[in-house]
């Protein structure tokens, strides 16, 4: 049974990866498009404007901002660090500098970046995704719901979508190319993983405090209960967590909403796919185990 | 004249996979997973494993759409 959720959560990813890839391409890319030139024309005096950490090189390229080293990243010993300790002038002949070439001279250019790496990138996403739903939804089903398979699907799906991607999106929103500091992407990922950790952490035990306070009284006062747990100690950690503000100056206000709507919405249509998909899908697979009792619906 | 619908349902006994069947999986794909998401997400960024950025350049809008810092 495990296996048949299983391979039905991934595959249900994998719809939700495609459809998810067709609106980035459709709604997101021209925001990163537009992000991507305005990076390239005068993408230096962005990066130097919003660069409070002497980001000293002479920026004569595009490239050169990216490699200026924050104190932290030069200790860190990784390949991506001696890359990026190069001089500058190195550098922006080099093809290795991840991510900063959005250029013909990239390594994988932007045609392909727009396209085939969107759609493999957010398909890997999302069937990696839809396998963690289904394994969730078999630890949830009979334990904190007893609902029919698709509903305990969709209320898990919305859940998901809320704990995984709104919550640490509200804290530390999606960014597009240009802004953020290079030096700073040490600690803006460990901001945003810690965030989402916390709130996965905290979604957990929301739902078993919940859980039990339903046992006792009722399922309205245990669903309150958790929401306002999980909404409570989030609420106080995105209060007290540094905010992440590195948009350069002059980068344009729309372009920036443009882009954050198109990221919101690229994961609402990922996990609204998902939900719908893998209902359908575990509804057959628990339907047939368990005909005997709980196919059971009382319609007058 | 009310007409009073009284249905025996009987208890409905919604499926629940045993833990012990869920676990060796849940591993499994929690492995696969976090790798997947690793390259997706943060390869070649704040952590590199294998470093000449063609995996963070080939992912790279998809990166940023889905939310994730990218650099």
């Amino acid at each position: 049974m495990m296996k048949t959720l299983l391979v039905r959560g991934m595959l249900a990813g994998l719809v939700a990866g495609v459809l998810a890839a067709g609106f980035a391409y459709l709604v997101g890319e021209p925001s990163v498009g537009d992000a991507i030139a305005l990076e390239e024309s005068h993408g230096t005096q962005a990066h130097d404007a919003a660069s409070h950490d002497a980001a000293s090189h002479d920026a004569a390229s595009h490239d050169a901002p990216p490699h200026a080293e924050s104190p932290g990243r030069a200790g860190s010993g990784d390949a991506a660090a001696h890359e990026h300790s190069e001089s500058p002038d190195h550098a922006a002949e080099s093809d290795a500098a991840p991510g900063h070439n959005h250029g013909d001279d990239a390594l994988v250019g932007r045609g392909v970046q727009s396209t085939l790496g969107l759609l493999t990138g957010v398909t890997g996403y999302a069937v990696a995704v839809g396998g963690l739903f289904a394994i969730a939804f078999a630890v949830v089903q009979g334990r904190v719901t007893t609902l029919r398979p698709r509903v305990s699907v969709a209320l898990l799906a919305a859940g998901g979508f809320a704990v995984a991607v709104l919550v640490p999106f509200l804290k530390y929103p999606a960014n597009p190319p240009a802004v953020g500091q290079a030096g700073t992407i040490e600690d803006r990922t460990a901001l945003y993983f810690g965030f989402l950790a916390l709130s996965v952490v905290t979604a957990m035990v929301a739902v078993a405090v919940g859980r039990a306070a339903a046992d006792r009284a009722g399922a309205a006062s245990g669903g309150l209960l958790g929401v306002g747990v999980y909404v409570t100690v989030m609420a106080v950690a995105g209060a007290l967590l540094p905010a992440v503000d590195e948009v350069p100056d002059g980068f344009p206000g729309s372009l920036l909403w443009d882009f954050r709507l198109a990221s919101l919405g690229t994961q609402v249509v990922l996990w609204c796919a998902l939900g719908l998909v893998f209902a359908m899908l575990a509804e057959k697979a628990l339907g047939r185990g368990s005909r005997d009792g709980h196919a059971v619906t009382v319609r007058q | 004249m009310s007409q009073t619908n009284v249905v025996s349902v009987p208890r409905p006994t919604a499926v629940r996979i045993p833990l012990r069947e869920i676990v060796p999986w849940a591993v499994f794909t929690t492995v696969l997973a976090l790798l997947v998401l690793l390259f997706v997400t943060t390869e070649a960024g704040a952590v590199s494993l294998v470093s000449d950025g063609l995996v963070h350049e080939f992912v790279h809008d998809g990166r940023h759409l889905l939310a994730f810092p990218c650099h």
